[in-house]
C-alpha cells in the first residue's frame, strides 16, 4: 500500500482550483489581468506537470510520487485521500497540464464574463487531473463528477449553436454512464475482503477481486465499469452527444473535451477494465473489438459527410478512439506470451489523439475568429493568407492520417501489431477505416485551405502572438513523439508491464 | 419518577417550556427580532441537556445511560439513536428559526404563535426518534403534525388555507389508519412495547400465539406504513406533498421538509428494527417497492414543474424513496456491518438536512424579495443576489449527489448498504436508484440553468438580513463538510445505528 506525502501532485492538481478560487473572490480585476492571471497560472501547471512527468521513473515502485492521508475512517467506511501516478497516468497528467496552457492561450479573445470563464476552465483542470491521478475509487468518482459541472457550464454560456441543448445532452449521457460506474464502485466496496476504496490493492499482482466473494457477478461489474468509459470515450453506438458537445463547444472548451476528457474513458478502461478485470476483459474481447471496429468505420464514414469543420474533427474522434478499443481487445490473443503492442499502442492513441485533435481544434478555432464560419463550402485557399495557421492546420491533419515521423503513425502501427495476432480480420477491417481518414482529412484541408478563394476572405490575417503559443506547443509534441516515441512509450509500457505480466501468468496457468 | 427520570426527560421539558415562553413573550412586545432572539438562544437549553446526557454516555461507554437503563416508564429511550435525532432537529429548526426573521413580518400577528407553535412541533419530533411505546408514539406523532398543519395555515391567503387544510385531514386520515394499525398489534400481541412486541413476535413460530401466522401482524405493518408514509411523504400517500409546499409558508416548508422526514424516519427505523425485527424478511419486500415507487413519481413528475417549491415537493418524495432504499437494506448477514443500513440512513438524513435547508432558505430569500415562487422569475438570479444563487446552485448539484457535498456520500452509503445485503432485488433497486438520480439532474439543473444563464427581468439586487444570511451560510457550509469530511457524522450515525440491534 502507497504511503507518505509529497505533495507534488496535490500541488500540480489543485493549482488551477486555488487559481478559480483567487479569480472567485475578486482578487484580480480586469479582463487583461485576469487573462494573464490564467496564462501564468496555466503555464506553472504545465511546469508541474512537466516535473511529474520527469521525476517518474520507469522501473521503480508502481506508484510514484504519492500523495496519502485517510480521509474518512470509521468502523465500516474506509476511503483515503491517495494521489499517485504510474506510468499510465503519468503522460497524461502531462497531456492535461500542456492542454490546459492551449485552453487558456486560445481563449483569449473571449470578452463575455471573463472572469467566470476561467473559473470554469481551472475547474475542469483540477477535476481532469484528479481523474487521472487519484487512486481511490471515491476520490475517483468524485473527481469524474466534478469535471461535469464546468463543462456543462461552457458549452452552454459560451458556446455557440444549439449549446444548451447540446450541455444538457452531454450532461444526460455522462451522468447515465457514471451512475453505472458509480454501482459497480459501491458494488466493488462492499464485496467482501476488500471494505476500502483504495484502488491500489485491487490492483497489486493476485490482489484482483475474487469472483467467489464479488457483489456482484464479476461479468457485471466489468461491462457497468465499461458502459461508464464507453459513453465518454465515446463509442459507437453512445457516442452521439460527442458531436454536438464538440460542435456548439467554445474553442477551448472542445480542446478539454477532445484532448483530455475523452481520455478519462480511455484512462478508466486501461486503468480498471484492464487492471482489474483482466479475465473478464480477455472472455469479452471479441465484442469490445467489434464496438472497436464499428466505432472507427461509422465514425469515418460520416465524417465524409460533414460539411462543419468542427463536426468532421469530432465525428473523426469517434473513429480514432475505436482504435483504443481495439488496442485493449488485443490481450484476446491465444498461443505465445502476450506483447505489450496493442495496450501500449491504446495508451499511446490517448496520448496521440489529445495533442493532434487539440491542435486541429486550435486551428479551427483560429479560423473561426477571422472568418465567422466553419462551413466547409464557404471557405477555400486560405494558405496564403493564415500560412501559419494553415501549417498547422496540415501538420495536425498528416498526424491525424497517420504519416510516419508524427504522432499519430506511432499509436496506430502498434494498436494493429497487438491486435493482429488476436483479431487478424477485424483488425484489417479496422485499417480501411485508416484508409476513409486519409480521405476525408485531405479532402478537408484541400477544400479549406487551397483551391479559389472568395474574395471577402482576401483581408484574414495569420494567427496572434498569444494564438502561437498552442500551436507551437502543439506542433512541437506531435513532432517529438513521432520522430522519436521511445520517451513516451517507454513511461507507457512501464505502466503497462504488471498488466501485461498478470495475462501472461495466468496464460501460463492455463497451459499447465 | 424520580429525579434521575426528570434528568433524561429534560430536554423535552425544556424545549416545551421555551415554546410557552416564546407565546408568553409575544404578549410583552411587538418586535419580532426579539422573538427569533428568544427562540434561538432559548434552543441552547435543550441542546446543551443533550449533549450533557452525550457526555455521559460516551463517559459510560455503553448505548444506555446508566445501570437501570436509560427508559423512562417503558415509554422513552434516551440512547444514542434518540440524541444524534436531538441535535439534528434541534439544529434544523434553529436555523429554520434565523430564517423566518424577514418573513414574518410580512404577517403583523401572531408571530410568537408562529415560533411556539415551531418550537412544540419539534418537541414532538424529537419525543418521536426516543419513542419506545405505541402509545407514545402516537401522541408525538399528534404533537408533531397538529402545529404543522396550524403553520401551514399561517399566511392568510386561500393557497395558505387550503394546504392547511389538506395537511390536517390527510393527517389524520393516516393517523386514524395507523391508529387501527396498531390497535392491531396490541391485540395480536398483548403489548404496546417495541421490546415486549419483538419479544412475542420472535417466539411466535414456537407458540402459535399469533392467530393467522404472521400475515395478520404484516396487515398490520400495512397499515401502520400508511401512517408513516404519510409523514416520510413516502409515495403512495404522497398527494398532500405538492399542494402544502406551494401554498404553506416557505420556512415552514423548510421545516417540514427536513425535519420532520427526520423524525419519521427515525420512527420508521425503531418501530421495524426493533419492534418487528423478527419479521424482517417480509417487510423490507414492502419498504422496496415504496422505495422504487416514491424514486420514480417524485423524479417523473418534478420534471413538469413550473413552480420551485411544487418541484422541492416532489423532489423530497424522490429523497424519501432514496432513503428508504437504506431502511428496507436489512443485514441478513449479521456481523460488523449490520448496522450499514440503519447508519447509512441517519447519514442520508443529515446530509439531506443540510443540503434541503440550503436551498429552502436561498428560496425564502429570493421568494421574500421577487415575491414569486415561480422558476422562471429566477432568470439572471446570478447578477441580482449571486450568493443566494451560488448557494442554491450548489444545493441543487448536491440534491442530484454530484461531489464534492453531502448527499454525494450519502447516496454511496446507501446504495453500499442496499448491495451489501446481497439480495439481487436490491440491486435491482440501486439500479433504479442511480438512474433516477439521472433523471433528477435535469429538472435540478434547469433552475440552474435559469439562474445562471438567463438574462435578468429586473436588475435590482436582492438579499436578505444578517440572521438570513448567516443561517445560510451555515447549511451550505455544512452541506459541503458532509460531503469533504463525513467521517464524525458517519461514525456517529454507526454508533447511533447500534441501538437498533441491541434492541432486536
Amino acid at each position: 500500500m502507497p504511503t507518505g506525502f509529497s505533495g507534488l501532485l496535490t500541488a500540480t492538481v489543485f493549482l488551477p482550483a486555488v487559481a478559480a478560487l483567487l479569480l472567485a473572490f475578486g482578487l484580480i480585476r480586469g479582463d487583461r489581468n485576469i487573462r494573464w492571471f490564467a496564462a501564468a497560472v496555466a503555464a506553472a501547471d504545465l511546469i508541474l506537470s512537466v516535473i511529474v512527468f520527469a521525476l517518474f521513473q520507469p522501473g521503480g515502485e508502481r506508484f510514484q510520487l504519492v500523495d496519502r492521508f485517510d480521509w474518512i475512517t470509521t468502523d465500516t467506511v474506509q476511503a483515503s485521500y491517495l494521489l499517485g501516478v504510474d506510468g499510465i497516468s503519468a503522460p497524461l497528467v502531462m497531456l492535461t497540464g500542456l492542454l490546459g496552457l492551449c485552453a487558456v492561450f486560445v481563449s483569449f479573445h473571449i470578452s463575455n464574463r471573463v472572469r467566470e470563464y476561467f473559473i470554469w476552465l481551472f475547474v475542469l483542470q483540477t477535476a481532469v487531473l484528479g481523474v487521472f491521478t487519484a487512486l481511490d475509487f471515491l476520490l475517483f468518482f468524485l473527481f469524474w463528477e466534478i469535471e461535469l459541472v464546468p463543462m456543462y457550464l461552457l458549452i452552454s454560456t459560451w458556446g455557440t449553436g444549439r449549446r444548451e441543448y447540446s450541455a444538457m445532452k452531454f450532461l444526460i449521457f455522462t451522468i447515465l454512464g457514471s451512475a453505472f460506474m458509480l454501482v459497480a464502485i459501491v458494488a466493488v466496496f462492499v464485496s467482501a475482503g476488500v471494505g476500502s476504496f483504495d484502488m491500489t490493492r485491487l490492483l497489486e499482482p493476485g490482489g484482483a477481486l475474487d469472483a467467489s466473494r464479488a457483489a456482484l457477478p464479476m461479468g457485471v461489474l466489468f461491462w457497468l465499469f465499461f458502459i461508464a468509459f464507453a459513453v465518454k470515450l465515446p463509442t459507437w453506438p453512445v457516442h452521439t452527444w460527442l458531436p454536438d458537445a464538440h460542435t456548439d463547444a467554445p474553442t477551448a472548451g472542445s480542446v478539454m473535451l477532445a484532448g483530455v476528457m475523452l481520455k478519462m474513458g480511455g484512462y478508466g478502461l486501461l486503468r480498471i477494465n484492464a487492471g482489474m478485470f483482466p479475465e473478464q476483459l480477455q472472455q469479452f474481447a471479441l465484442p469490445i473489438v467489434a464496438l472497436g471496429v464499428i466505432s472507427v468505420l461509422y465514425g469515418a464514414v460520416v465524417t465524409m459527410r460533414q460539411t462543419d469543420l468542427k463536426r468532421l474533427i469530432a465525428y473523426s474522434s469517434v473513429s480514432h478512439m475505436g482504435l483504443v478499443l481495439i488496442g485493449l481487445g488485443s490481450v484476446a490473443v491465444v498461443g505465445g506470451a502476450l506483447t505489450d503492442a496493442g495496450l501500449t499502442g491504446a495508451a499511446m492513441q490517448l496520448f496521440t489523439h489529445g495533442t493532434i485533435t487539440g491542435l486541429l481544434f486550435v486551428a479551427v478555432g483560429i479560423l473561426y475568429e477571422q472568418t465567422h464560419t466553419r462551413h466547409i463550402p464557404d471557405l477555400g485557399g486560405l494558405a496564403n493568407r493564415m500560412p501559419i495557421v494553415s501549417g498547422a492546420f496540415l501538420i495536425a491533419g498528416a498526424a491525424s492520417l497517420g504519416l510516419p515521423l508524427l504522432s499519430g503513425f506511432v499509436s496506430e502501427i502498434l494498436v494493429f501489431f497487438g491486435a493482429f495476432r488476436a483479431f487478424p480480420a477485424l483488425t484489417i477491417l479496422a485499417v480501411l477505416g485508416i484508409i476513409l481518414a486519409a480521405g476525408y482529412i485531405l479532402w478537408m484541408l484541400q477544400r479549406t485551405l487551397f483551391g479559389p478563394r472568395p474574395a471577402r476572405w482576401d483581408d484574414l490575417t495569420d494567427a496572434s502572438p498569444a494564438e502561437l503559443v498552442p500551436v507551437a506547443l502543439l506542433v512541437i509534441s506531435i513532432v517529438a513523439v513521432g520522430v522519436y516515441p521511445a520517451w513516451l512509450t517507454e513511461v507507457f509500457r512501464d505502466g503497462l508491464e504488471p498488466i501485461v505480466s498478470g495475462y501472461n501468468a495466468g496464460l501460463a496457468g492455463i497451459s499447465r | 419518577m424520580t429525579a434521575y427520570d426528570l434528568y433524561l426527560v429534560s430536554p423535552y421539558l425544556a424545549m416545551a417550556a421555551l415554546a410557552m415562553l416564546v407565546i408568553v413573550a409575544d404578549l410583552v412586545t411587538r418586535r419580532t427580532g426579539l422573538l427569533v432572539g428568544l427562540s434561538f438562544v432559548g434552543l441552547a437549553a435543550p441542546a446543551a441537556l443533550s449533549a450533557w446526557q452525550l457526555v455521559d454516555l460516551t463517559g459510560s461507554g455503553a448505548s444506555e445511560l446508566s445501570a437501570e437503563g436509560s427508559v423512562i416508564l417503558y415509554t422513552l429511550s434516551i440512547d444514542r439513536f434518540a440524541l444524534f435525532f436531538n441535535f439534528l432537529i434541534l439544529a434544523a429548526v434553529g436555523l429554520v428559526v434565523l430564517v423566518s426573521n424577514d418573513y414574518v413580518r410580512r404577517v403583523e400577528r401572531l408571530q410568537g404563535e408562529y415560533f411556539g407553535l415551531m418550537l412544540l412541533s419539534a418537541t414532538g419530533m424529537m419525543l418521536l426518534a426516543a419513542a419506545n411505546e405505541l402509545i407514545t408514539i402516537y401522541i408525538a406523532l399528534e404533537l408533531t403534525t397538529l402545529p404543522l398543519a396550524a403553520l401551514a395555515a399561517f399566511l392568510p391567503n386561500a393557497r395558505s388555507s387550503e394546504a392547511g387544510m389538506k395537511f390536517l385531514i390527510i393527517g389524520a386520515i393516516s393517523s386514524a389508519v395507523m391508529l387501527y394499525g396498531m390497535a392491531l398489534i396490541y391485540g395480536f400481541t398483548g403489548s404496546t412495547r417495541l421490546d415486549e412486541i419483538a419479544v412475542v413476535l420472535a417466539a411466535s413460530p414456537q407458540s402459535g400465539i399469533l392467530p393467522f401466522g404472521s400475515m395478520a401482524v404484516l396487515l398490520a405493518v400495512v397499515l401502520l406504513l400508511t401512517g408513516f408514509g404519510f409523514k416520510m411523504s413516502a409515495a403512495p400517500f404522497q398527494m398532500w406533498v405538492p399542494d402544502v409546499y406551494e401554498g404553506a409558508p416557505t420556512p415552514m416548508v423548510a421545516f417540514l421538509s427536513v425535519a420532520s422526514k427526520a423524525a419519521a424516519f427515525a420512527l420508521v427505523l425503531r418501530v421495524f428494527y426493533i419492534g418487528f425485527d423478527a419479521l424482517g424478511g417480509d417487510w423490507w419486500v414492502l419498504l422496496a417497492g415504496l422505495a422504487a415507487l416514491s424514486m420514480t413519481i417524485g423524479n417523473l413528475v418534478a420534471i413538469a414543474q413550473r413552480n420551485i417549491k411544487r418541484m422541492f415537493g416532489y423532489s423530497t418524495i424522490a429523497h424519501a424513496g432514496y432513503i428508504l432504499v437504506g431502511v428496507a437494506a436489512v443485514a441478513t448477514v449479521s456481523g460488523e456491518s449490520a448496522t450499514f443500513g440503519p447508519s447509512s440512513v441517519l447519514f442520508y438524513l443529515a446530509a439531506y438536512t443540510a443540503a434541503n435547508l440550503t436551498a429552502f432558505f436561498a428560496i425564502v430569500c429570493i421568494g421574500n424579495r421577487i415575491n414569486s415562487d415561480e422558476i422562471e422569475d429566477y432568470a439572471g438570479m446570478l447578477r441580482r443576489a449571486p450568493f443566494l444563487a451560488i448557494a442554491l446552485a450548489l444545493a441543487l448539484i448536491a440534491l442530484i449527489g454530484v461531489p464534492p457535498t453531502s448527499i454525494f456520500i450519502a447516496k454511496i452509503y446507501i446504495f453500499a448498504a442496499a448491495i451489501n445485503t446481497g439480495e439481487s432485488l436490491m440491486t435491482w433497486l440501486v439500479i433504479i436508484g442511480v438512474v433516477n438520480s439521472v433523471v433528477s439532474a435535469y429538472y435540478y439543473l434547469r433552475v440552474i440553468k435559469v439562474m445562471f444563464l438567463q438574462p435578468a427581468i429586473h436588475t435590482e439586487r436582492l438579499g436578505g438580513s444578517w440572521p438570513v444570511n448567516v443561517a445560510l451560510g451555515v447549511a451550505a457550509l455544512c452541506m459541503i463538510w458532509l460531503g469533504v469530511a463525513p467521517g464524525i457524522i458517519v461514525t456517529a450515525a454507526e454508533r447511533a445505528a447500534v441501538v437498533l440491534l441491541a434492541g432486536g
